[in-house]
């Protein structure tokens, strides 16, 4: 699956949108969306590159994004920047949210940290390192958080099973 | 019921079917709930389907106090290691009930994260089928324990 | 301290967002403490004298290593003379203690480690992971028919919640309308969903403290919610009944007396425990003041639902990103001031009364129609046509073995649990099964604020913290 495959509406945002129109200043280079659902909310995506991530993350939060509300990791096994973090940060003030994508790649995939940004990531961080293997710098205590500390490998990797046994069929005695 | 060997003696028999009145009589439990069956196992302490009526007045938070673990719930990998420990921590005589389907056989999650199976770490004696088991199913699986130790079958 | 809190009534307006003033209940020293970055506990910075054991937060052994030496203390085999010491513990000596997984305090498998000085909590580090269960994993190998099952699961006490969302995110993608009928169908048992899950946090909310009986009143009202669910879906929990398409079954005859009974029963059982606990001397004396969080650390974290509300943040998804109709009725949403387990109560116990307010009226005005949607390619025919008709036999078959196929997008879909924002971020690639399912726990972000609202309390102030903010370990570990 690619990019091209979600439907788009308005790639040059500015328009009638002064808060993304800021952000487009700031950050020429980063392509934005508007996703519209036949059902639902319109909804505001930003596909950014790793090195701009941390200020872009920082102008929204300046902008009014200042609710930190989800950042999750998905693989995309056979895309070149393999790997994308997704980060939804909301704002109850102009009663919007917005979505900040992130390609990151390579064997061993690091972005910068968002948790002194926003301390809400700490936890979900750890979460991509552990399920994922995408490693934060600067973060303050990147271990595993859902998985004993001892344990080898990132399960949710397209290229890991889902660790499913045989059934086991045991003697317990039925009641007569 | 067939097949259970008894201790010689009329004395000795008495006293073991004795000892067994008073040990399913006032079984309590350990708190070890973890997922969704641990809400149904609450529920069936609370008041409609009263667990106390049958001696299970308590669910005791240390295992020291206990003699029925309810295993209610997935176990993680990262939680069988705890799960042995408090079961190490009972003591005797000391029973385990499998609650759910996910604690007796890792239930719709065949995956990587959860053990297949509570008796994979502990003894189990009785495993109640469910998702989660209504508060009458857990009742019927309590009271079979509590049958079996009454016949002798289980003995600990 | 018994004023009821505000209520934002009608069309809703952001709010002007002022952190609390000043507050009295607050030492400014504390106040000032909070403005720093928050401490975050790193792995391994613990007091230097704290001996690291097995079952730490570390690898996992089946049997302690060393656990000789400690029974032969224990036997009397081997005399420590630990009395005999050099004294070097001054008054400011820290203690780890460490609290769970396995805990009495029912909200499932949480670890806290603590570290006290005295009775003062000083760091408090959540430890999660005990529930993992690798639903998002398990989530890319079922269809989107059975996706409902898995999910269910996470947030158990709510979860025809997370089977909302689910739906809303795949219907979202897929492009399909749902009836109005099934709408209404969807808030009616969300809204029943809400109240009941607020009755096991009031049971477990009462139990921690200290008013037992709340546990069986809690209980007991909720049996009659569960005994609805039953007689709708067929099961107490875990329902697997919002489908992506609409909801599997329609409402079974007589379900106007079930709702009836129940809105009869209910708001005489919240009565009764406001007449209880509202003004009760040990209930305030244990939750006023205790547990505050600030609107900002609300933001920084992510803490929303009734937590947030109570601190003063009026924000409810039902209102801003209205989903499933909910926009059609009318109901309030309760906001706090102070942010502490108290207004949290408050403000739960009238989300209680409102749910209830838009049962009445989904009672009162359910439309007639269609349950879901008759798009074919997405919901099953009914069972009948199957005998009559070869097409409704090859759709049946093909939606329950292979299941319908989403066009590749994503999503993100939130709808507001009685935990916060509970969202699912959905990436579907064209095929039958979903790429990557992300389901955001608010319960995630509040055990992560959990040392924001401990930090310099009580140790027995962080039992009724923990129970005020009302986690779900499913929805943490997923």
């Amino acid at each position: 699956m690619t990019d091209q495959d979600l439907p788009t509406t308005d790639t040059a945002a500015g328009a009638d949108d002064p808060v993304l129109a800021e952000l487009a200043v700031l950050f020429p280079d980063a392509r934005f969306e508007r996703f519209e659902p036949p059902v639902g909310p319109a909804q505001d995506v930003v596909h950014v590159a790793p090195a701009d991530y941390l200020d872009l993350v920082t102008a929204a939060r300046n902008a009014g994004f200042d609710t930190f509300v989800d950042l999750c990791a998905v693989d995309y096994l056979w895309r070149d920047p393999r790997f994308e973090v997704v980060v939804i940060l909301g704002s109850m003030e102009l009663r919007r949210r917005l979505r900040i994508r992130v390609g990151v790649g390579g064997s061993r995939p690091t972005l910068p940290t968002i948790t002194w940004v926003f301390p809400g990531a700490n936890f979900y961080e750890r979460e991509s390192f552990d399920l994922y293997g995408v490693t934060f710098d600067g973060h303050p205590d990147l271990t595993r958080i859902l998985l004993p500390d001892d344990w080898e490998g990132h399960p949710l990797r397209k290229d890991e099973s889902v660790g499913s046994v045989p059934v086991q069929f045991k003697e317990a005695h039925k009641a007569p | 019921m067939a097949g259970t060997a008894e201790p010689p003696g009329f004395l000795l028999t008495t006293l073991d079917k004795g000892v067994n009145w008073a040990r399913t009589r006032s079984m309590w439990g350990a708190v070890f709930g973890l997922a969704c069956c641990a809400i149904e196992m609450m529920a069936t302490g609370a008041a409609h389907h009263d667990l106390a009526r049958f001696g299970m007045e308590v669910f005791r938070a240390s295992p020291r106090q206990a003699d029925l673990m309810i295993v209610a719930g997935r176990v993680s990998q990262k939680m069988a290691p705890v799960l042995r420990q408090v079961y190490d921590q009972m003591a005797e005589p000391k029973w385990v009930i499998s609650m759910g389907a996910c604690a007796s056989t890792g239930g719709m999650f065949n995956n990587y994260a959860v053990v297949q199976g509570v008796d994979q770490v502990v003894p189990v004696d009785i495993f109640v089928p469910g998702c989660p088991p209504g508060p009458q199913s857990l009742m019927h699986g309590i009271l079979m324990l509590q049958e079996k130790i009454m016949a002798g079958e289980i003995k600990h | 301290m018994s004023d009821t809190p505000n209520v934002v009534t009608g069309d809703f307006e952001a709010p002007t967002i002022k952190p609390p003033t000043a507050d009295e209940s607050q030492p400014s020293a504390t106040a000032e403490r909070r403005r720093e970055i928050h401490d975050i506990w790193v792995a391994g910075t613990e007091e230097p004298s704290w001996v690291r054991q097995a079952t730490d937060e570390g690898s996992q052994e089946m049997l302690i290593a060393g656990a000789d030496q400690a029974i032969a203390v224990q036997e009397g085999t081997v005399v420590s003379d630990d009395y005999v010491v050099q004294d070097d513990s001054d008054a400011d000596e820290r203690q780890i203690l460490n609290m769970g997984p396995q805990h009495p305090s029912t909200h499932g498998v949480l670890r806290l480690h603590l570290e006290l000085e005295g009775e003062t909590i000083r760091r408090v580090k959540p430890i999660i992971g005990y529930l993992h269960t690798g639903m998002e994993k398990t989530a890319e190998t079922l269809t989107y028919l059975q996706g409902s099952t898995n999910v269910t699961r996470m947030d158990y006490l709510s979860s025809f919640h997370v089977e909302l969302a689910f739906a809303l995110a795949v219907e979202q993608l897929l492009g399909v309308e749902i009836p109005p009928r099934g709408q209404a169908i969807r808030v009616l048992l969300t809204e029943l969903n809400r109240v009941s899950s607020h009755l096991i946090w009031l049971a477990t909310q009462g139990m921690d403290i200290g008013a037992i009986s709340m546990m069986l009143y809690g209980f007991r009202e909720r049996e009659l919610c569960v005994n609805f669910f039953e007689k709708v879906t067929g099961l107490r929990m875990n329902h697997n009944f919002i489908r992506p398409g609409g909801v599997a079954a329609d409402l079974p005859d007589g379900w106007e007396d079930d709702v009836e009974f129940l809105l009869e029963k209910v708001p005489a059982g919240i009565v009764e425990y406001e007449e209880l606990l509202n003004e009760n001397p040990i209930f305030l004396d244990r939750t006023v003041g205790v547990g505050v969080i600030t609107p900002e650390e609300c933001k920084a974290y992510g803490v929303t639902g009734p937590t947030a509300r109570a601190a003063g943040l009026g924000w409810d998804l039902r209102k801003v990103f209205p989903y499933s109709g909910i926009d059609q009725y009318e109901f309030d949403v309760p906001v706090g001031r102070h942010g502490d387990v108290y207004d949290r109560y408050l403000v739960r116990m009238e989300e209680m009364k409102q749910s209830l307010r838009i049962t009445r009226q989904a009672l009162e005005t359910m439309p007639a129609g269609d349950y879901r949607s008759d798009d074919r390619k997405v919901t099953p025919p009914p069972r009948k046509r199957i005998d009559e008709s070869m097409e409704a036999l090859i759709h049946h078959f093909k939606l329950f073995t292979d299941g319908f196929k989403v066009p590749a997008g994503e999503t993100y879909q939130a709808v507001e649990s009685p935990r916060g924002e509970l969202g699912v971020y959905l990436v579907a690639d064209g095929r039958s099964r979903p790429w990557r399912l992300h389901v955001r726990a608010p319960s995630f972000n509040h055990v992560q604020a959990l040392p924001v609202m401990l930090t310099d309390s009580l140790i027995a102030d962080s039992v009724a913290t923990l129970a005020s903010i009302d986690p779900v370990l499913g929805d943490v570990d997923r």
